[in-house]
């Protein structure tokens, strides 16, 4: 296997990375090598960024502006060329000032052209965020030969390249990104934190928070300024691609999971580092497995969290598709079951010969595969016997028969006396209530309906077991 | 525009006219306010004084600029010309004697907060900012929310809540407010007969405690059973008072069926002259 698999894109800068090197351990089982202080810092990187961005996009995502994320990410760009212009260095406190004020810019000019123009929000954020971004382009590129700066760069970022750009942090030497997105890191969760409650309401009833002096525009603004700051913290290392997936995908598939705010916020930051870790591992390790060298961690940690988010989507407990699924089958199969015994029991009532089990099914409208699973439930619980093909009900089985039955009568009776609903209407409203009418229900039901012993087509109501 | 002075007697004024402090007593008073979506007017000089310690319907037909009304008084959207005072004061200086109970559509039921969490944001004006939510603070949500019959509810998330219990979770939002001057932009929209009958009672026991309430109301038919005072709106105040004096069938049918023929005619030339240009 490849060794250096993660210094693939470091050529030049091999000969810094002598003491690294050594560190270097084989992972023959997993088919790549992994460094902690290459790989490690990666991850590191990758995951603060990831961190500071989800942590915001929660709150994008609720107040349904997730594309304000990328707007802003691709509009901060003309700040930064300008930045350079002006400062002529590559230092970045001026990066950072430029970014904020165009990425405010950004928010301001969508509302304007929203309010002003009566144009929708996406519509005029794609107004605004394509006219910024080309202008910040065109402005690069006039630039790129007097300055230095590659507007590659911006665009993809380089989070390989990160742990070679140290700073001195305490006496360690620590990537410049990984401090620096440390600090955004803290900024955003000091945010979240501290205005927790103010986020909240602003996001559920902006009208309610600004009669009660919680300005929903200042929150929405000092919510952008953090988004530009975290923009550009984050896109210089991990790129563009990567940002705007993190301020939308770790929050969308955390609102997947949970009903509430501070989970939903935890599950996002938790979900920001599995992929950060899963996607620098997928990097180093799927392309190796079909012959090529390792690929963009970027790119693999957005991967990795599409990945979770279809996850979510697809087995979380309450939005999720299969649950959803299971629940509905589930339900079908237990009121099936309701329908075989109730029917079973009405005749008997006839004193009609116990019926085949192909006969019942057609007379239910239920498929061969759906009645073979209810009538194995029902043996099994011991309320129906099979004998030779014919369907029996057991005492068991009879007493929860008739519970069903005096349910729908009762219905019946209730729905034509109390409701004045048509006698030919009421049937069909029965048959779906008695499979959700308990004991306490029924008592009810009887008490307002002056206990009748009669449903309104003149058959008997049994009795309570 | 008239000069609603050269109109009317001074001593009909309501008290904001003044502006000199009076009218302490006066939960709202709205003097000459004018509200315009692109310039083009969706309430006009409308004024009136509201009486202490009642329950008063505002009716009017759709898009009669009755939430605009409520909004333009809570400084929610600007208004082209006018003055508000809340007992006597500006909004912003007794924005907390005013508790608001928004238009159930206006949120999204689907955030990830419970009943609970909703009422409680009754109470963060108190809190404070950057403060959290205590337990006493939790408690008081409950027993809210326990007024108003589904205190066995607080946990359950706002989307798994009915139409009835979501309208009850706003109104027990606003009793933790503990406000003096409610304004409910339509409680009575889309509810079961039984959440309707709990806002009847509500109603009832905020007037017994003394505080006011003026409740944006559509059906006509409950509007003697439940309010003592009514503002009749149809872009300007067609008539204001007493339900048994002000709300005859003649009122009624300027608020709803007599058209306000001059005023139509200076807004189409309005509108023509926008489109113009």
């Amino acid at each position: 296997m490849i060794s250096e698999t993660s210094l693939s894109m470091t050529g030049p800068f091999l000969s810094m990375t002598g003491p690294f090197l050594s560190m270097t351990g084989k992972a023959p089982c997993l088919g790549f090598s992994w460094s902690w202080m290459l790989d490690g810092w990666i991850v590191v990187v990758g995951a603060l960024s990831a961190v500071a961005s989800s942590l915001l996009g929660n709150f994008l995502v609720l107040r349904k502006m997730s594309m304000l994320g990328d707007a802003i990410t691709h509009a901060v760009l003309p700040g930064i060329a300008v930045a350079f212009l002006v400062s002529q260095t590559r230092s970045s406190l001026p990066m950072f000032v430029g970014a904020v004020v165009v990425g405010l810019l950004t928010a301001l000019f969508t509302e304007w052209i929203r309010g002003a123009g009566g144009v929708d929000e996406g519509a005029s954020m794609g107004v605004v965020f394509t006219s910024l971004f080309a202008l910040g382009l065109v402005i690069l590129v006039q630039t790129a030969d007097a300055v230095d700066l590659d507007p590659n760069c911006v665009l993809y970022g380089s989070i390989e390249l990160t742990p070679l750009d140290t700073v001195a942090v305490l006496g360690y030497q620590v990537p410049r990104a990984a401090a620096v997105l440390s600090v955004v890191t803290v900024i955003n969760a000091l945010f979240v934190l501290l205005f927790f409650k103010e986020l909240r309401l602003t996001s559920f009833d902006p009208a309610l928070a600004t009669t009660m002096g919680f300005s929903s525009t200042w929150m929405h603004y000092g919510l952008m300024v953090l988004v530009s700051v975290t923009a550009v913290a984050c896109f210089e290392s991990v790129g563009s691609i990567l940002v705007v997936a993190m301020f939308v995908v770790p929050a969308a598939a955390a609102y997947m999971l949970t009903d509430r705010l501070g989970v939903m916020i935890a599950i996002s930051v938790a979900l920001a580092i599995i992929s950060a870790v899963l996607g620098h591992l997928m990097a180093l390790s799927i392309p190796t497995w079909i012959g090529y060298r390792s690929t963009t961690t970027s790119g693999m940690i957005a991967v990795a969290a599409g990945g979770l988010f279809f996850a979510a989507a697809t087995f979380g407990p309450r939005h999720g598709v299969v649950v959803k699924l299971v629940r509905r089958q589930l339900l079908s199969l237990r009121i099936l079951c309701d329908d075989i015994v109730a029917s079973l029991f009405r005749g008997e009532e006839l004193e009609h010969p116990a019926p085949k089990t192909t006969w019942l099914a057609g007379e239910l409208f239920a498929s061969t595969w759906s009645m073979k699973m209810a009538l194995t439930l029902l043996r099994r619980r011991g309320e129906v016997v099979v004998h030779d093909d014919a369907l029996r009900l057991t005492e068991i089985g009879r007493e929860r028969g008739q519970r069903l039955v005096r349910s729908h009568r009762l219905w019946e009776q209730y729905l034509v006396d109390r409701a004045g609903s048509g006698a030919e209407r009421i049937h069909d409203q029965a048959e779906r209530f008695e499979h959700f009418t308990d004991r306490n229900l029924r008592d009810e039901l009887a008490r307002e309906t002056d206990a009748p012993v009669e449903d309104p087509h003149g058959r008997p109501i049994p009795d309570e077991n | 525009m008239l000069n609603p002075q050269e109109r009317t007697d001074e001593t009909n004024l309501p008290t904001a006219a003044r502006d000199d402090g009076s009218g302490a007593d006066v939960p709202l008073s709205v003097y000459d306010l004018t509200v315009a979506y692109h310039r083009k007017p969706v309430i006009w000089d409308v004024g009136f004084d509201l009486p202490a310690g009642q329950l008063i319907g505002i009716v009017g037909p759709n898009g009669a600029g009755k939430s605009t009304l409520l909004k333009a008084v809570m400084d929610l959207i600007p208004r082209a010309s006018g003055r508000v005072r809340i007992f006597g004061d500006t909004y912003r200086d007794n924005r907390h004697r005013v508790g608001y109970v928004p238009q159930r559509e206006s949120v999204d039921w689907q955030f990830p907060v419970s009943a609970l969490d909703v009422v409680a944001m009754g109470l963060y004006d108190k809190i404070g900012w950057c403060r959290p939510v205590r337990k006493k603070h939790r408690d008081q949500a409950r027993e809210a929310l326990t007024r108003v019959g589904i205190g066995d509810l607080a946990d359950r998330q706002i989307s798994q809540l009915s139409g009835g219990q979501q309208q009850r979770t706003f109104l027990a939002r606003a009793l933790v407010q503990d406000a003096d001057l409610y304004l409910m932009d339509e409680p009575f929209a889309a509810v079961d007969a039984a959440t309707e009958r709990a806002i009847v009672e509500i109603l009832r026991d905020l007037k017994a405690r003394g505080k006011t309430a003026a409740v944006i109301h559509h059906d006509l038919q409950t509007v003697p059973e439940y309010f003592d005072y009514v503002v009749l709106l149809n872009m300007r105040v067609v008539a204001h008072g007493a339900v048994e004096e002000t709300f005859t069938q003649d009122n009624l049918q300027k608020t709803y069926g007599g058209r306000l023929t001059l005023l139509d005619e200076v807004t189409e030339a309005m509108r023509r002259r926008e489109s113009s240009i």
